[in-house]
């Protein structure tokens, strides 16, 4: 069969559906998005869902595996530690059908509040670990993961990583093999782990790893290359191939797919021949770790970065101490360009009447594309409601005046706001509690949540009403408010009153993201234009920092192409001067 | 172990994913190994993007180092300077002349460097200035004119010996084939 050109993302999708997954759950979240949205290329054999958060994922995972299905479920890096309490689980519980959980770390933090390395997961977990290098490996390590599940029974994670996740290569194609649902036979000493039971489960679980201990000697996913050079490096992942870009085959490797458990023969027979002995991986020293408990002597990260992404070039430098070097150096300095918010974003009349208010609030921001807006700090997801309790307090406690306001979007109201709004009404916490509803998961490229009605596989589902939630919590017309963000002086009015009120107060602030197909479809042909005879030039529309406005020769400049008409920037002209232009 | 490096910049939602997905069938057609790197994420909310594409024989790393760029591909003029130290000695850039302007600029704390290209065209010597998004919108529609880069980096790279007609009407709306082919010829021509 020819080859087609893959981003790792899609070759693992390709490599679940030849590997025989039937059901695949998961939360969105960069760089592991895109897998389940592949998945959904083929939902005639594969049920998949976008899961309320990533512990309802793995739980609709195990739940299939148990019954006998193939199944996977997939999230990015700080996703699977929402996840870990059902990972855990099926760490004792083993699997009936294979059970893959796919993870992308973010070395870099090309999109993520940390570098956590979820290596540990596998030890801790007690998962078998593969690591993937390239597309061609995504696709095969995944296919073949299930059959590693059922065989040693066993929940297997792929480790990824960004580089690996968002970069392409070529891909030789397979077949569809093994899609056959196996029975569901009751067996509650192996599913429900019932202390008694559990305590059972721990020593078949430590046998089941020790089997495939034995076995990852000889498995096809590690591989010595023999170039008989006096350099040994022992690698994994996407770092294979930096090495090999430096080395070339000049050095020796011993290539790790297989991760955990450690191969410790293959690692020990490779490392004793070695005169000089590298571990070459990004993030923390988790081979080296075991490298030197093996007893070897090696160089890692007493060289190799810790902190950052690696590549080539850092490898190359760290190992062999020659550089790089930038060739050329232009004079004269390029500007910074942040991600921003898009013109036409609902987020962003929010934004310009808080901030305005800012100095009597501390803002607590959460994970979406409110994120590129104003905040005092920002956690993780669901930790926009649920720190506010406790900031709130904080603040009391030093006679600090100023009034705690929480922001979630509306998925990740779903995802795990929604606890933190339970708390924020038990505890009747004098905070403002903002549900920023764009319709949509807007950050992660517009995945349907369960406020949407819509699902991954296309299908119309119901959605749930998210002020219905609120006002079953016990939030009453006193204490709630739900307002068309772009409306400045409605917002304002809201905000007033959550300002004023002594207790939980909730603002819903609803209007669909600007980018959906349909309220683009709406809003074409939409677009203000600036009266230059009554321009000012006093620059306050150009406040609201919309990608469309400029400011131009003395006066502001809308460019037509990007300008939805929102019109936000004409609520703010104190002189008129920002006029309908398109056809409204 | 040769290959070469091509780093295409921008802004998001400037087309470079479509330019790099015809690019590397091109390459494949031409019967190279292809690696492509990209960054999703953040970037897509009018931040600087990056693609970065290596072909040759075999290819290991996806990503490019500083000086290992034989061309880049810059859609927006303030992109090919903040990438330019991928480029390596002797090597190209292909620039269109579009501004747009970032955060910093559109908050007031920072100014569009309209010279720009001055400056970058006294340091580095293949600099090849495309009006490209001119050129698609005289074409019809300024959406392709990521396809006008494309046929100057074709020219500029030697790579005519791959079928990217045929490639391109099988990427591309059928309804803009024409435009797209057209959009490409003249950027060949320049």
């Amino acid at each position: 069969m020819s080859k087609v050109i893959m981003s790792g993302n899609e070759a693992v999708a390709r490599g679940a559906w030849e590997g025989g997954v039937t059901v695949a759950a998961a939360y969105p979240g960069t760089p592991s998005t895109e897998i389940l949205e592949n998945v959904a290329l083929y939902k005639n054999d594969i049920y998949c869902e976008w899961a309320p958060n990533e512990a309802v994922a793995a739980e609709v995972g195990l739940g299939a595996a148990v019954g006998g299905a193939r199944s996977m479920v997939t999230f990015k890096h700080v996703g699977m530690n929402v996840a870990t309490d059902p990972i855990f689980v099926a760490g004792y519980t083993g699997v009936n059908g294979g059970l893959v959980f796919v993870d992308a770390d973010d070395p870099g933090c090309h999109s993520s509040q940390n570098e956590q390395d979820n290596r540990w997961y596998a030890p801790h977990a007690k998962l078998a670990m593969l690591e993937p290098s390239d597309s061609q490996e995504c696709k095969d390590f995944m296919r073949d993961a299930f059959k590693l599940s059922e065989k040693y029974d066993i929940a297997v994670l792929l480790r990824m990583t960004t580089r690996v996740c968002h970069s392409k290569s070529l891909v030789e194609l397979g077949d569809r093999d093994g899609a056959e649902v196996k029975p569901y036979v009751s067996n509650k000493e192996k599913y429900s782990l019932l202390p008694a039971n559990a305590l059972k489960r721990h020593p078949i679980v430590e046998g089941n790893l020790r089997r495939l201990a034995e076995d990852a000697e000889t498995l096809p996913f590690n591989k010595v290359e023999d170039n008989g050079s006096d350099i040994g490096v022992i690698t994994s992942g996407i770092s294979y191939q930096y090495v090999k870009e430096v080395f070339g085959d000049s050095a020796n490797i011993l290539k790790l797919g297989l991760t955990y458990p450690f191969p410790e023969k293959l690692i020990s027979d490779f490392a004793s021949k070695q005169k000089t002995l590298y571990v070459v991986e990004e993030n923390d020293p988790f081979l080296e770790t075991e490298v030197k408990a093996l007893g070897f002597k090696c160089t890692g990260k007493d060289k190799i970065p810790g902190c950052g992404e690696l590549n080539a070039a850092v490898v190359k430098e760290a190992l062999t101490g020659v550089k790089d070097p930038s060739v050329y150096e232009v004079a004269g300095d390029v500007p910074s360009r942040p991600p921003m918010l898009c013109a036409g974003c609902p987020h962003r009349g929010f934004f310009d009447v808080i901030s305005r208010s800012h100095k009597r609030l501390v803002l607590a921001g959460d994970i979406g594309c409110y994120g590129l807006g104003t905040y005092d700090y920002s956690f993780c997801m669901g930790a926009g409601f649920s720190s506010t309790v406790g900031m709130a307090k904080a603040l009391e406690l030093q006679g600090d005046k100023r009034k705690v306001l929480g922001m979630v979007g509306d998925s990740t109201f779903f995802h795990s706001g929604v606890n933190g709004l339970f708390d924020i009404f038990s505890t009747q916490v004098n905070v403002i509690a903002c549900i920023l509803d764009n319709s949509i998961t807007a950050m992660t490229g517009h995945q349907d949540n369960p406020g949407t009605t819509k699902n991954l596989m296309g299908e119309d589902k119901p959605a749930i009403s998210i002020e219905a939630v609120v006002r079953a919590i016990g939030f009453t017309d006193e204490n709630i408010r739900v307002v068309d963000p772009l409306d400045l002086k409605a917002m304002q009015a809201a905000l007033n009153d959550g300002i004023n009120y002594t207790g939980p107060f909730v603002i819903i602030t609803k209007r669909p993201c600007a980018l959906i197909r349909e309220v683009r479809k709406a809003n074409a042909g939409k677009f203000y234009i600036v009266d230059t005879e009554k321009c000012t030039g006093c620059k306050v529309c150009v406040g609201v920092t919309c990608p469309a406005l400029s400011f131009e020769n003395g006066a502001a400049k809308i460019d037509p192409s990007q300008c939805t008409g929102c019109g936000l920037c004409a609520q703010k002209c104190h002189f008129g001067a920002i006029i309908k232009g398109g056809e409204f | 172990m040769a290959t070469t490096g091509i780093l295409l910049c921008g802004v998001g939602g400037q087309g470079t994913v479509t330019f790099s997905n015809i690019l590397t069938k091109g390459l494949m057609d031409l019967g190279y190994d292809v690696k492509m790197s990209e960054i999703h994420g953040m970037a897509q909310r009018g931040g600087a993007v990056t693609t970065q594409v290596r072909y040759g024989e075999k290819v290991y790393s996806p990503s490019l180092g500083f000086g290992q760029a034989d061309i880049i591909i810059s859609f927006e003029k303030c992109e090919a300077v903040r990438n330019i130290a991928y480029l390596r000695e002797g090597g190209i850039v292909i620039t269109d002349t579009c501004e747009l302007n970032g955060l910093p600029i559109l908050q007031g704390t920072a100014e569009y460097p309209h010279g720009i290209l001055d400056e970058l065209e006294k340091t580095v010597p293949n600099v090849m200035v495309v009006e490209a998004n001119k050129v698609a919108a005289d074409l019809g529609n300024v959406v392709v004119a990521n396809i006008v880069l494309l046929g100057a980096m074709v020219k500029a790279m030697h790579l005519e010996a791959a079928d990217w007609t045929g490639i391109i009407e099988s990427s591309v709306p059928p309804k803009t084939i024409d435009l797209n082919k057209a959009a490409f010829n003249a950027g060949y021509a320049m």
